[in-house]
């Protein structure tokens, strides 16, 4: 490959970083900034119900932006940002579901099923752990199990 | 025999799951609200006549008001304006209007050009006021009661079937309620 389409490439890629749809500027504190792309990762654009507000550019995932980045600068925490939007748009915003009484069942699927499994195997094994009759028949040649 | 029992009591259960699933299935189109049988949320916006009271919490006491959300910008608003407008020519509850990420010259162009059919109207460029009433997609209309309480909201344009469907019970089962 030639020197130039590898520095082409190369500008492409750098390229990529100026397109990121988010405009807000980066907040200064490494560890906030960390939060904030987290934050904006695990909430839902409310209008393509699909994207998260990070990879959204529809104007009101940019309005939810903001508000997210001026509730980490004014000290919230994640839970608190998270009740906050939460008391406004509902559950669905959060990517990551609460659990409640009404979701709790298929919480609980994953245990629950494990143990009938492990119910079933117990079962099954138990059943054919005895030895058959066969099995403790003398063998010519051999002395009789005691 | 028995061996069959269990597999179809399973695959029985596992039906039941699903078609409880599916008769449940929410509709993408509507997500319920956390505001209904909450308080409207605070707020105070420029109003769109200038000189005029800021469009605030208070003006939505002592009456039912209905909360329209809208813009220039947005299809759908233009599809419920004229039942807007009938609504507010019954007279039975006054539309306050939130101009939602808008310009004045051109909401004011809007209302010249089709009708106004808002008692007031506050503007929210920025959106922060509609972050607070959780809009997602204008045109949404809340119904106010006059303890200043959400009892109802709509997501997209009203109709007149909308409007006597769902709203208009509200009021007729208040108690004073007109009509």
């Amino acid at each position: 490959m030639s020197r130039r389409l590898v520095v082409a490439t190369c500008l492409l890629l750098a390229a990529r970083a100026a397109l990121a749809l988010d405009a807000t500027p980066p907040i200064a504190d490494p560890v906030l900034q960390q939060r904030y792309l987290a934050m904006t990762h695990e909430l839902r654009c409310m209008q393509c119900q699909n994207e998260s507000l990070a990879d959204s550019q529809v104007a009101l995932a940019a309005d939810l932006r903001r508000e997210v980045h001026e509730l980490i600068l004014a000290g919230k925490t994640d839970e608190q940002i998270r009740a906050h939007f939460v008391d406004r748009y509902g559950e669905f915003i959060l990517f990551r579901p609460r659990m409640n009484w009404r979701n709790a069942w298929l919480w609980s699927a994953p245990i629950v099923l494990l143990l009938i499994g492990a119910g079933v195997a117990v079962r099954v094994i138990r059943r054919r752990a005895p030895l058959l009759d066969s099995d403790v028949a003398p063998i010519d040649g051999e002395p009789p199990p005691r | 025999m028995n061996r069959f029992v269990l597999p179809l009591v399973v695959f029985g259960l596992l039906v039941i799951v699903l078609v409880v699933g599916l008769i449940h299935a929410p509709n993408k189109e509507v997500i319920a609200s956390p505001l209904i049988g909450r308080n409207a949320p605070e707020f105070s916006l420029p109003n769109l006549q200038a000189g005029d009271a800021p469009v605030s919490t208070a003006l939505l006491r002592g009456g039912w008001h209905l909360v329209n959300v809208w813009g220039t910008w947005c299809v759908a608003c233009r599809a419920e304006h004229d039942e807007l407008l009938q609504i507010a020519k019954a007279g039975q509850v006054p539309i306050i209007g939130i101009d939602w990420k808008d310009t004045n010259g051109d909401a004011e162009q809007w209302l010249a050009l089709f009708g106004n059919p808002y008692a007031a109207v506050g503007t929210d460029q920025d959106g922060r006021v509609a972050i607070d009433w959780g809009v997602y997609g204008a045109p949404e209309s809340f119904l106010v009661d006059p303890q200043g309480v959400v009892v109802e909201k709509l997501v997209g344009p009203m109709s007149a079937e909308l409007w006597q469907g769902k709203f208009l019970p509200h009021l007729n089962a208040a108690p004073g309620g007109k009509s």
